[in-house]
């Protein structure tokens, strides 16, 4: 079934110059293996067509439960540049969690998903 | 006698953080030290310009009046306190300092401490002339591309030489660029003895920098978790570092505050503004963010503990501010019905008015505040049903004068433009200069940081 990354995760995120930095914490110690398989760096990149105009970083934090992703060229320019709302890309967190995933009917279950 | 544990509480997790923050850490409970973060990438160059016009200037001003409240506190308890308040002039900062304590009858009670050393702004053309390029970290590109705009340099200085001003019985420590990680790092290996190669212990003490840095941001403030239940906000805690001489630590904060400290908070802390999490680099070590451990310690506590760190880099960071030109940015708002519409229309005939007057942008930006501005296309599709939208267009570049006339273009709109629009009490928009941040490296042996511990 498709899930959004709401009710698996929460989410941090900030920036680094025209870099975004989402870091995606898995509300549960169960769901966080389940994030790593359907959480890559290029479905990340997918997910913000648009709005991430470089590549896209991943790392495993396996100890927090944890992804940690860099957004390249999101930010307008980065810092004082930057003409948008969201300069400092505080709202990628919750864009992120936006995302849909698919999970199976006995991950669904373990999780209490339904 | 080495202390069994100490406290050390956030008072400002950035310029402009809730004024009464640090008072209420002196004043909620007990600590040892108050750690105050005062300086954004871009405040350098903010101070040097206030320098300019005033030499005793230059300095975050807001930490004097704060330091009238609490001194006579923090002498009675014997709390010290960590600030990069120094900003661009340390020296003016420190003797801002000494008047109030002398006014507070402290005179021959109080130590100060002062690091500088950081700024490098007289030898930018020294250093390139001997190759060292301070290449832009970020894009490669080397520094003279911009060397007649620059406004401001300094190095990220460590903890070394806060742990020496301590060593020396300052109580005050003040100093000018330093990193955040540093303020709270300093106290723990002056009281806790730690070498300077404890690259594990040196690890966690900038793990709990970074943790309590942002004040509040770790004990529920912005925090997602289950943020309808987080408590108190209005009363929100600041965070507080237990640490103990092993290198682990609690996170926590004074009783009977409001907001939360518990593990997502805590994790969430940890992940903002994170690069690669093997490697944050800081000028005492490089900490491996992968191998903390978090435990449930009770209500409002956090147990951090298992911290690997390698040894520290050849390199000392380099924050340069150079002028970029300028920008601004215009609002307008759009009452149902056709909200949305109507908002896109007027960006419309903002646009060609812009190009009719031939001006020229390096950059215009169009958001739908209330649409898509956060959120871009992940949004969807506006509803055309919204009761408003707010239409907010920005423009950058490197001619002032362009900037200026497209400020005149906005109001217009309200009576030339499509209907039910509002929003323009503030008259036209303001003209910024632009001042950008230049990240760059510099060898460490190139910098000499001067401790000086003065008498109030």
């Amino acid at each position: 079934m498709r899930v959004q990354l709401t009710k698996l995760a929460h989410a941090r995120s900030g920036d680094k110059g025209d870099t975004a930095n989402v870091g995606l914490i898995a509300l549960r110690d169960d769901a966080y293996p389940i994030l790593v398989r359907e959480v890559t760096a290029d479905r990340v990149k997918q997910h913000f067509r648009g709005i991430v105009h470089g590549t896209v970083e991943r790392f495993e934090l396996p100890n927090l439960g944890a992804l940690n992703f860099l957004l390249h060229e999101s930010l307008g320019g980065g810092g004082t540049l930057s003409l948008m709302t969201d300069a400092q890309g505080k709202t990628f967190s919750t864009g992120l969690l936006r995302m849909e995933i698919e999970v199976s009917d006995e991950e669904a279950r373990k999780l209490e998903l339904n | 006698m080495t202390k069994e544990k100490i406290r050390i509480a956030s008072g400002q997790g950035f310029w402009g953080d809730l004024p009464d923050a640090p008072v209420r850490q002196v004043e909620g409970g007990p600590i040892d030290y108050l750690m105050l973060d005062y300086l954004a990438e871009v405040t350098m160059s903010i101070m040097q310009k206030q320098k300019a016009r005033d030499p005793n200037a230059g300095y975050a001003r807001d930490f004097i009046p704060l330091m009238k409240r609490i001194l006579p506190a923090c002498v009675e308890r014997n709390i010290k306190v960590t600030a990069n308040a120094g900003g661009v002039n340390v020296r003016g900062c420190a003797n801002a300092l000494i008047e109030v304590a002398r006014e507070l009858g402290l005179a021959g009670k109080l130590r100060i401490g002062i690091v500088t050393g950081d700024d490098i702004m007289s030898r930018i053309d020294e250093l390139l002339a001997r190759g060292i390029e301070l290449r832009n970290m970020d894009n490669g590109e080397p520094l003279s591309t911009v060397r007649d705009s620059i406004q401001s340099a300094n190095v990220y200085l460590g903890a070394a030489p806060m742990v020496e001003a301590l060593r020396q019985g300052a109580r005050i420590v003040i100093t000018g660029r330093a990193t955040d990680t540093g303020l709270t790092l300093a106290p723990l290996i002056h009281e806790f003895s730690w070498a300077s190669d404890d690259w594990n212990r040196l690890a966690a003490g900038t793990i709990a920098g970074h943790i309590i840095e942002c004040g509040a941001q770790a004990s529920g403030g912005n925090c997602q978790y289950e943020w309808r239940s987080i408590p108190d906000l209005a009363n929100v805690g600041f965070p507080i570092v237990e640490a103990a001489p092993d290198g682990t630590f609690v996170i926590t904060k004074h009783e009977g505050t409001g907001g939360r400290v518990n593990i997502p908070s805590i994790k969430e802390q940890l992940v903002y503004e994170m690069g690669d999490p093997h490697e944050y680099i800081t000028p005492d070590v490089v900490a491996d963010f992968t191998t903390i451990h978090l435990q449930d310690d009770g209500r409002d506590r956090v147990r951090v503990f298992g911290i690997k760190g390698h040894p520290a880099t050849r390199f000392l960071k380099v924050s340069i501010s150079y002028s970029a030109g300028y920008k601004a940015v215009g609002t307008l708002v759009y009452a149902w019905p056709d909200a949305y519409e109507k908002a896109q229309a007027a960006d419309k005939i903002l646009r060609a008015r812009l190009e009719r007057l031939g001006l020229r942008f390096d950059h215009i930006l169009t958001e739908f505040v209330g649409a898509n501005a956060t959120h871009g296309p992940l949004a969807g599709e506006p509803r055309s049903d919204a009761p408003e939208v707010q239409l907010r267009f920005g423009v950058r570049g490197q001619d002032r004068a362009a900037i200026e006339r497209f400020t005149k273009e906005i109001a217009p709109l309200i009576l030339t433009g499509p209907p039910a629009v509002t929003g323009f009490a503030g008259g036209r928009p303001k003209v910024e200069e632009i001042v950008a941040y230049w990240p760059a490296l510099i060898p460490k042996e190139e910098i000499k940081p001067e401790v000086k511990v003065l008498d109030a």
